[in-house]
This record gives structure tokens, sequence and C-alpha cells, in this order.
């Protein structure tokens, strides 16, 4: 059981250091957050059932499991939270073709959410 | 060896490089950090490094069978989280005009 537990911290620990690369050497902000928030979460998920097999009792077991579902419910919110506000405040996306330019209020940061495919008569039905 | 690493007896070599592998980590997230162009950079490295932290304490409980270790873990989760929320609705707030 050590040993697995081990095993499991060293993968989620392995995972930590591999989103930390990627945190310094992804070209633009969007990727290197993907790369913490995606890489990070599993990672603390691994050390997290690491910590719960190595403590073995129920209220550890438990505590996992408050812990992993915390993180769970956080890290994507935070992420989207803080993609949305850079993107808001000006950081483009290194890609050829921007797909929400424009598409963002400038005034209340509503996201209008009309297809693209959508006839012009449409789209403006659709957004009043 | 990991009795030298982190002072304690009877602790598993794999937790042990765990734990290194975990500072390392914190140092590359803290490059970014200090380089970071652009403020939500470095907002979301601290945020990676608050989690990179909660992960040496979940492992520093788990090894010194310390449940109290993990309680605390448990809070600085929850700052992280808030601050980061924060930190973005500062950031869209600055730009939004009035």
């Amino acid at each position: 059981m050590t040993v697995l537990a081990g095993l499991l911290a060293l993968i989620g620990a392995l995972l930590m250091v591999i989103a930390g690369i990627g945190l310094l050497r992804m070209p633009d902000f969007y990727t290197r957050m993907q790369a913490a928030a995606k890489a990070g979460t599993l990672g603390i998920l691994l050390i997290v059932a690491a910590t719960g097999l190595l403590l073995g009792n129920l209220s550890a077991l438990l505590h996992a499991l408050l812990v992993s579902l915390f993180f769970l419910l956080t890290t994507p919110l935070a992420a989207h939270l803080l993609g949305r506000a850079a993107y808001l405040s000006g950081i483009r996306p290194l890609v050829h073709e921007d797909d929400l330019a424009g598409q963002y209020h400038q005034k209340t940061h509503e996201l209008r959410s009309v297809p693209h495919s959508a006839p012009p008569d449409r789209a403006e039905a659709l957004l009043e | 060896m990991s009795e030298r690493l982190i002072g304690f007896s009877g602790v598993s070599p794999l937790i042990a490089l765990s734990m290194l592998l975990l500072t390392v980590g914190l140092v590359l997230a803290l490059v970014r950090v200090v380089r970071g162009p652009t403020i939500p950079d470095r907002v979301i490295a601290l945020d990676f490094m608050a989690s990179l932290v909660v992960g040496l304490l979940l492992l520093l409980g788990a090894t010194l069978e310390l449940l109290s270790i993990v309680d605390i873990a448990i809070v600085l989760a929850l700052i992280a989280f808030l601050s980061t929320v924060a930190f973005a609705s500062l950031i869209e707030r600055r730009t939004r005009e009035p």
C-alpha cells in the first residue's frame, strides 16, 4: 500500500513539474493557462489520492474526497474567469483567425452567442 | 538519503522524491511570476504555486501522520481560489468603461 501511494504521489509530482515546464515554455497566455490548469489539476488529484492511501483511516479518506472535490470544482472556474478577464483586457491568443473578435459587447462585456452561419436577419432577431 | 532531505526518519523515498519534484515546479512557476509579460500570466503562475504548496502540505501531512496539516492545505486552497477570482474580477473591471 505504501509503495502504491508513493507511486501515485510520484506520478502526480511529475505531472506538476510538467505543468510547470509548460507554464514556462508555452508561447502565449492561453496555452500557459491550460497547461497549469489541466496538468496541475490531475497532479494534485493524484497527490490527494496518495495522501488518503498513506493515512489510511476513514477521516483521512473523507478529507481526501473533500480536497479532490474542491479542486475539481474550483480550478476550471478560476482558469475560465482569468481567461475571460485576459481576453477582455486585450490579450489576443496566438492564432491565425480570432473567432471571438467583436463578439463581446464593448461596454457591458456580454458575449453574444449567435453562430457565424446564421443569416444576418436571423442574427439580428437573436440579438434583440 | 530521505532522512537528510526532510530531516525525518521513516519517510518513504518515493514521497521524498515527490516533494523534491514539487519544489522544482515551485521554482519554475516562480520564474514565470518574475518574467510574465502580463498580469494574468503572473496571477495564473501564483495560483499554480499555491496548488504546488498544497501538494507539499498534503505529502508532509501524510509523512508526519498529522491530519491537521491536511486541514491547513484545504484552507490554503480556498484562499488561493478566492484571491484568483478577485484578481480576475479586478483585471476585468479595470478595462470596463464606467
